[in-house]
């Protein structure tokens, strides 16, 4: 914001406070009572996020972000801000998660439709509060001006990119932790350096927000460019993506002893010959997570193709199949050496 | 729908809330969210009280709270009906400790029953999971589902039709699982990779395989013993195995009773085992090859006290059966090991074994003979197995 903008804005807010507080004064940053301190904000404008609310245009210290390879919610458009409280600074971490100390806040809107018919469906909010990391989600209305608070959830129906009528499910609260839960506590998930460019990093370096571009930082890759990259490193990233933040140690799913993140090298743990433990009818009739050389043998591609609650994986946040990740997934099983 | 008394709070101007809540839920179209909030909104010691009915519900339900206690208006009076779940893995996921779930049901959940990982000193009691159209490999897979927990009570509760196991506790300690009945599912109670667990005064029937104590390789937790299976009725366990292929528990032939595999320190006694046609009694080592250095296949100190048979393996699953029924008479005897590992049975037990000398190797060099094996050396150490006293205190009313 220029000089003239700032003199403007605060002419603006005097002339609001002077006059009988009909209407209160625009947001021009973040409040970060609501981020901090115990409750849960009913309305997402509570927070003061964004200075166009509906048209997802964050207010300053709200910086947009994208990942390399994004998780799959049926095709839904998300846009993702990450908020830096004053005083605080981003920390470097290695390749994972960057460090956001108290204070901070990440928001991902979920959004379909192109252009003019894009409809702004829900906004799930990340807080770190000096209790911890809280997980709510906020739904948003007919007319597009706010999204109210949905600790329970939601479900509409919509159709998804692709063309599918599907039922869409807003996660409840509890929901949020079964996928951001890692040892009894609520982390992030997307943030993670390596998944993150390094323009974009030199970027918050460069405005004083993170101290330094993280070591192993922009190791996945590209999701729309995964054809020109190495097929193992796609599917693996992909696999991080979507389904590590449950299967890996101490997460929701520690006690199939299935564990794809990224950095896993040993083949078991990743589900080569790996017999299933408490998978049910979502095995498929097959033997094992992955049959090098065989994706129709394998029960992960088995239950990645399926849209059949109690087979279906991920379990959460979809209720379609993702055939691009699905393909990707199915062509690096195929050519791992039997 | 909240009722807090909260002239205590007043009283002493502090924060914690003295009295418990009630939170009562009714059904009715908003079911779903009224209970998912209840469930959310509740605070430690509060109680949500769900009233006679059944309630049509579309996903899973969800509590990460410690020490609520979820009440229903009986087993067959509050029903949770997920026929129509669209979305999760199970009906209902416990994330919290000290948790108290009774007297109500879940019918048709898409996976799971309810799953309780990491939620220690869980008490269940009088829940009963039913998928209503019996055996069947698209049911879901356990009924009572709790894993990776410390101090786990199940009192009272039956489940039907589960295309996995009935009751299946796992990767847990200090356990205890009775007076509870398991109909029709394949596995009736599971106890894998567990330690420190007490089975007892149970029904085990029409399942593929009544008791399963087993120990598996490839997990984070293992190395499963010190179990008690002791005065159940397992009768009549069978039902041709109905679980999708590729599950441990699929290989569990019709007609098994109690079947131990791979663990330590096991004491079955004082059961009563009746039409059990492939083996009232199986004591196995773990059957597939494993790469886990860390896992020990063996069945070890397994003891076999003094139980109730009534006849043998008349009709058994088994490679060879007919040769097998030949050479001992028309029906097996009651317990049958594998030759693995180290067993001890009471006097007068009557069994067969195997013989082999290898795990993994299939049923190659099986020499079958008549059980020959010394009575227990030592009174079984039964310290330490069962769930914490500290759980019954909860089951009054």
């Amino acid at each position: 914001m220029n000089r003239a903008a700032v003199l403007a804005a605060a002419i603006l807010a005097f002339a609001g406070a002077m006059a009988v507080r009909a209407t209160p004064p625009p947001l021009q940053y973040v409040n970060d009572t609501a981020i901090l301190s115990d409750g849960m904000p009913r309305l997402l404008s509570d927070y003061g996020f964004f200075d166009d609310l509906g048209g997802q245009v964050p207010v300053p210290h709200v910086y947009p972000y994208r990942l390399n390879t994004p998780l799959y919610s049926d095709g839904a458009d998300k846009l993702r801000f990450v908020y830096r409280a004053a005083g605080t600074e981003f920390r470097a971490d290695g390749e994972g998660l960057i460090d956001m100390p108290v204070g901070a806040a990440l928001i991902k809107t979920f959004a379909f439709g192109e252009d003019a018919k894009r409809r702004l469906i829900e906004t799930r909010v990340l807080l770190h509060r000096p209790d911890g990391w809280l997980a709510l989600p906020y739904l948003w209305n007919e007319e597009q001006t706010d999204a109210r608070l949905a600790i329970a959830g939601a479900r509409l129906d919509l159709t998804t990119p692709g063309g599918e009528a599907i039922s869409y499910r807003v996660p409840n609260k509890n929901q949020c932790k079964e996928c951001h839960g890692l040892d009894g506590a609520v982390v992030p998930i997307g943030p993670k350096a390596r998944n993150l460019s390094h323009d974009w990093l030199g970027e918050m370096v460069a405005t004083g927000n993170l101290d330094t571009i993280p070591v192993g930082a922009d190791q996945l890759p590209v999701w729309e460019s995964r054809q020109d990259a190495d097929l193992a490193a796609a599917a693996r990233g992909y696999l991080d993506v979507n389904c590590a933040h449950c299967h890996r140690p101490g997460a929701t799913a520690s006690n199939s002893g299935l564990d794809l993140r990224w950095e896993q090298q040993s083949p078991e743990a990743i589900g080569i010959g790996k017999r299933p433990v408490a998978a049910g009818r979502g095995a498929g009739g097959h033997l094992f997570d992955i049959v090098p050389g065989s994706p129709d043998s394998s029960i992960m591609t088995y239950r990645m193709g399926s849209p059949e609650p109690g087979v279906a994986m991920p379990e959460l946040g979809k209720a379609t199949v993702d055939e691009e990740g699905l393909d990707i997934v199915r062509r690096w099983i195929e050519e791992m050496a039997p | 729908m909240t009722i807090r008394l909260t002239f205590a709070a007043a009283l002493f101007a502090s924060a914690a809330p003295v009295y418990a809540a009630t939170h009562d839920v009714a059904p009715g179209e908003n079911a779903q969210e009224a209970l998912q909030e209840a469930l959310i909104l509740a605070e430690p010691g509060d109680e949500i009280v769900l009233a006679a009915g059944r309630y049509v519900l579309t996903d899973g339900l969800s509590l990460d709270v410690d020490g609520v206690t979820v009440r229903g208006a009986g087993m067959d009076g509050t029903v949770l009906d997920f026929t129509t779940q669209a979305g999760s893995g199970e009906g209902m996921l416990i994330t919290s400790d000290n948790v108290t779930l009774r007297d109500f049901a879940l019918e048709n959940p898409k996976g799971d029953g309810i799953k309780s990982k990491g939620a220690d000193n869980i008490v269940y009691h009088r829940i009963r999971v039913t998928w209503t159209r019996g055996p069947n490999p698209e049911n879901g897979a356990y009924g009572i589902y709790p894993v990776e927990s410390t101090g786990v009570l199940v009192d009272g509760v039956k489940v039907t039709g589960a295309s996995d196991a009935g009751i299946y506790v796992g990767q847990s300690n200090r356990i205890t699982v009775r007076n509870s009945i398991a109909e029709a599912n394949v596995a009736g109670i599971e106890i894998e990779n567990s330690r420190n667990a007490l089975v007892e005064h149970n029904i085990a029937t029409r399942n593929t395989g009544g008791i399963l104590v087993f120990d598996l390789p490839d997990l984070p937790v293992m190395g499963g013993g010190n179990v008690i299976v002791a005065n159940n009725l397992v009768v009549a366990n069978d039902t041709a195995n109905f679980a999708p292929p590729g599950n441990i528990v699929a290989g569990v032939r019709r007609g098994t009773g109690i079947m131990v595999m791979a663990n330590d320190n096991v004491l079955i006694e004082n059961n009563i085992l009746s039409r059990n046609p492939t083996a009232p009694v199986m004591v196995i080592a773990y059957t597939q090859p494993f790469d886990d250095e860390r896992y020990n296949p063996l069945p070890r100190d397994v003891v076999v006290g003094a139980n109730t048979y009534d006849g043998g393996g008349y009709d058994p699953q088994l490679d060879g059966a007919e040769m097998l029924l030949a050479a001992f008479g028309g029906e097996l005897p009651p317990v049958l090991w594998d030759g693995l590992g180290s067993l001890a049975a009471v006097d007068g037990t009557v069994g067969w074994s195997l013989n082999l000398t290898q795990a993994g190797k299939g049923l190659d060099g099986a020499q079958p003979g008549p059980l020959n094996v010394a009575a227990p050396a030592a009174d079984f150490d039964r310290s330490g197995i069962g769930a914490p006293d500290a759980l019954e205190e909860r089951l009054g009313g």
